[in-house]
């Protein structure tokens, strides 16, 4: 050998080098949004239309509005796997871009990576309905926006709802919850809420984890047999959703005692099991459906026109919905610092930050967006970064969800002292302060 | 012709014994360290320090750990994410505990524990050997993976098990940005490296090698397995542990245990065998492979694809790249089964006798 192919090999590998550096110094003037997502792995059934969604209603707004107030919107995907090291590879790879907006991890162990990088190099970060809880403090987290909701809150109106059809949260005194949660940062969240919940009610709590990827739930199946909680609640994500509902069933636990979270309740996870997951409830976080203006839109501007990332027949899918709300949120932030800063400029991260911390989005503006029925308002500030806690829950059928129970707020008695202490520990650990008035308005 | 050791005479047993006998490899080697430690800082963009220059300096420190155990002394080991888990949280609970702990000593005495967890699961080993071991070491990637995700002391009783360090510093000048961090994880990898070559120079790699080449013999000629097949598991664990420390403190920043899941462990072990066994140049090589090249490849394909006029989407990137990186290491060791550092002997081979083959 084999010197000739080394040399044609180390010719390869350096030209792969020389294009990276090369693409970093294209473009400008346009706003870039980093959309890290997987479509590979264990996780890739529920992560496809989530990213589809983004990419969609990027498309669409250059197609239908030209951008935001003239500025064009770019965007790049890169490929995690649900990988931490892979994600921070993709953040550190995409930060640099001129135009860079915000990132949304799209997964637990990502954010809590960023968390530590996101202040240093002056980017926001969203995880909307997951990441970290205590994050909702935006007096200590300044970089993260939980929008719309975290696990805790996911947690606290899954308990109001399982109280309210018991007949009363006091009904709930010497019932059995069994938590079948992913083993990992993202499952074991919700678990100091639960245990507060379960101080005041009266309940017991019962942790039953489950090895990532979620595949093998057969032992935690025969401890629910073996224990007969009276209800269960389910914290997965990707493969780990199906395969639960097919244990459940083999097991023979009643489904609708089986409570999701919102990360558990889209059509890839209970599709394959049809109708063996009749009657299974989840949260959902948001909307779907094909009626709303927003997808109309999308629909007639980007995949009529084939310019459509994925099938047509997914879009306007729980996940894909949801992705659509999270880009629209990061739009409108950019739109929102627009408004301070200058419209028609591009923004940097910072200023976006300011956006996403002063987003106020009423039911006339939601309405006027396309957004109607998919969610409700969001406002955020500087002490509250989550902007809103609603959710309900909805029900399978056999062949689709409905909605069966009308929207919860968490509540706000139990989760503030939870937050405020949560995020005091964790300056505490940093050695960091609470930001001041004067930060806060900057 | 330009690699050549005539005239270059060896007139003590000193210069004999030296790392690098042959002057060209010494020069070869000062320019090279010159180069990673002066000249890269000054090209190497942010993007290429932290996500591909820091893994890869952590990781073939990792590799040469595992090197010494797999390569050098024989003993299989699928356990080498839970000794770099166990030197990241053991560094990690002396950093919280012990206030204005300082990197250094949080690194070395990580790496102490990753010791401890490494002799302890080492023991297995003075009773069974080859696939055996590697399964009895699987136990330990197992053990970790449960202590880490159950014991709440272990996380600083943290709610979701994920934890995070910052204010690093050492000798009082802060590691924060991607050149310190690079230049820190690359001194550590030098002096570690150095360290670890005359280890295996000397009688105790010597000891380790009689043992990995038939232990019965070794054992006949005076040699004593447990000694040698402990202090093995001992010089490597630590080592692992040290680069787990560096993986999570300086890489990561935030850390849960699934940063050190058995997928970790595979891909140690890929690397020392496609890197090469029994060799520390293997490490580095096996390290760039593994951890470089599919990200390198993630980056080439649309380009290289773009060029044809053709579009592919990110998962197609990605399928490709996991096809092209499985195809090259098959391709790899049916060439060469020794590893990459083998190939890099070989063509050292022959360039000393070039032009003449024979």
């Amino acid at each position: 050998m084999k010197l000739s192919k080394l040399v044609i090999a180390a010719a390869v590998v350096a030209a792969g080098a020389s294009s990276m550096t090369t693409s970093a110094f294209a473009q400008a003037k346009e706003q870039f949004f980093p959309l890290l997502s997987y479509r590979t792995g264990p996780y890739a059934p529920n992560g496809v239309p989530w990213a589809n969604g983004k990419q969609d209603y990027i498309k669409m707004i250059n197609a239908r509005d030209g951008g935001i107030n003239g500025v064009k919107l770019t965007f790049e995907e890169c490929e995690t796997g649900y990988a931490t090291d892979r994600g921070v590879e993709c953040y550190e790879r995409l930060k640099g871009k001129p135009g860079v907006s915000l990132f949304d991890p799209q997964a637990t162990g990502i954010t809590f990576a960023l968390t530590e990088k996101a202040p240093v190099d002056k980017i926001p970060l969203m995880t909307l309905g997951y990441g970290l809880s205590v994050a909702q403090d935006g007096q200590a987290f300044k970089w993260n926006f939980p929008f719309m909701g975290s696990y805790w809150t996911g947690a606290d109106i899954l308990i109001q709802h399982i109280g309210k059809t018991a007949g009363g949260l006091d009904k709930l005194k010497g019932k059995k919850i069994a938590l079948v949660y992913h083993d990992s940062p993202f499952g074991k969240e919700p678990i100091p809420l639960l245990q507060e919940r379960a101080r005041m009610h009266g309940f017991e709590l019962q942790m039953l984890p489950v090895t990532a990827p979620g595949v093998e739930q057969k032992a935690t199946w025969l401890q629910v047999r073996q224990s007969r909680p009276d209800y269960v609640l389910l914290w997965g994500w990707g493969v780990m959703n199906s395969t639960a509902l097919k244990e459940a069933q083999a097991t023979g636990f009643p489904r609708d005692k089986l409570y999701g979270v919102w990360w558990a309740g889209a059509e890839p996870d209970v599709r394959d099991v049809g109708e063996g997951a009749k009657g299974y409830h989840a949260l959902a976080l948001n909307g779907y459906g094909t009626q709303s203006k927003v997808i109309q839109d999308i629909l007639k501007n980007v995949h009529d026109k084939g310019q459509g990332t994925g099938p047509k027949d997914e879009v306007g899918s729980v996940l894909y919905t949801r992705g659509v709300i999270i880009q629209m949120l990061a739009v409108e932030a950019v739109r929102r610092a627009q408004e301070r800063f200058g419209k028609g400029k591009v923004m940097t991260g910072e200023q976006v930050r300011w956006g996403m911390e002063n987003l106020a989005l009423d039911q006339k503006k939601l309405d006027a967006l396309g957004f109607k029925d998919l969610m409700r308002p969001l406002s955020t500030s500087c002490a509250d970064h989550m902007g809103s806690t609603w959710a309900r829950v909805h029900t399978w059928d056999g062949k689709k969800f409905n909605f069966s129970s009308d929207w919860y707020q968490a509540d706000e008695q139990i989760l503030k002292p939870m937050v405020k202490a949560g995020a005091d520990k964790y300056l505490a650990d940093k050695k960091m302060t609470r930001r001041d008035a004067a930060d806060c308005q900057s | 012709m330009l690699y050549r050791e005539n005239g270059q005479f060896k007139t003590s047993y000193r210069a004999d014994q030296a790392i690098f006998p042959i002057a060209q490899d010494r020069i070869a080697i000062a320019l090279m360290l010159a180069v990673a430690f002066l000249v890269v800082p000054m090209l190497a963009s942010d993007y290429i320090f932290r996500a591909i220059l820091i893994p890869f300096v952590i990781m073939a420190l990792a590799a040469l750990g595992v090197n010494i155990l797999v390569g050098y002394c024989g003993q299989i080991s699928l356990g080498s994410g839970a000794f770099m888990a166990v030197g990241a949280y053991g560094a990690y609970n002396f950093f919280v505990r012990i206030p204005g702990l300082p990197l250094i000593p949080a690194l070395i005495l990580g790496g102490l524990c990753a010791t401890f967890f490494g002799i302890l699961f080492g023991l297995p080993s003075l009773r069974v050997k080859g696939l055996y071991l590697a399964v009895a070491t699987l136990a330990a990637q197992f053990f970790s993976d449960w202590m880490f995700l159950r014991i709440k002391w272990f996380t600083n009783n943290s709610d979701s098990g994920s934890v995070s360090v910052n204010n690093l510093q050492v000798f009082g000048m802060p590691i924060e940005s991607a050149t310190s961090k690079y230049i820190f994880c690359l001194a550590v990898l030098v002096v570690v490296a150095l360290l670890a070559k005359n280890l295996v120079r000397g009688s105790v790699g010597r000891e380790w090698m009689a043992i990995r080449d038939m232990d019965v013999a070794a054992a006949v000629i005076g040699i004593r397995p447990m000694y040698a097949k402990l202090s093995a598991f001992a010089v490597s664990s630590f080592i692992i542990g040290m680069a787990g420390a560096l993986w999570a403190f300086v890489h990561l920043g935030a850390w849960e245990p699934a940063a050190f899941s058995v997928e970790v462990s595979f891909r140690l072990l890929f690397m020392v065998i496609i890197g090469g066994l029994g060799s520390i140049m293997g490490g580095f090589f096996g390290a760039a492979f593994i951890v470089v090249l599919p990200i390198v490849l993630n980056q080439f394909l649309p380009a290289l694809v773009g060029m044809f006029g053709i579009e592919i989407s990110t998962a197609g990137v990605s399928h490709a790249e996991l096809m092209i990186f499985g195809a090259l290491i098959v391709w790899f060791l049916i060439v060469e089964p020794h590893g990459l550092a083998k190939l890099w002997s070989t063509a050292k081979q022959k360039l000393r006798l070039w032009p003449f083959p024979h």
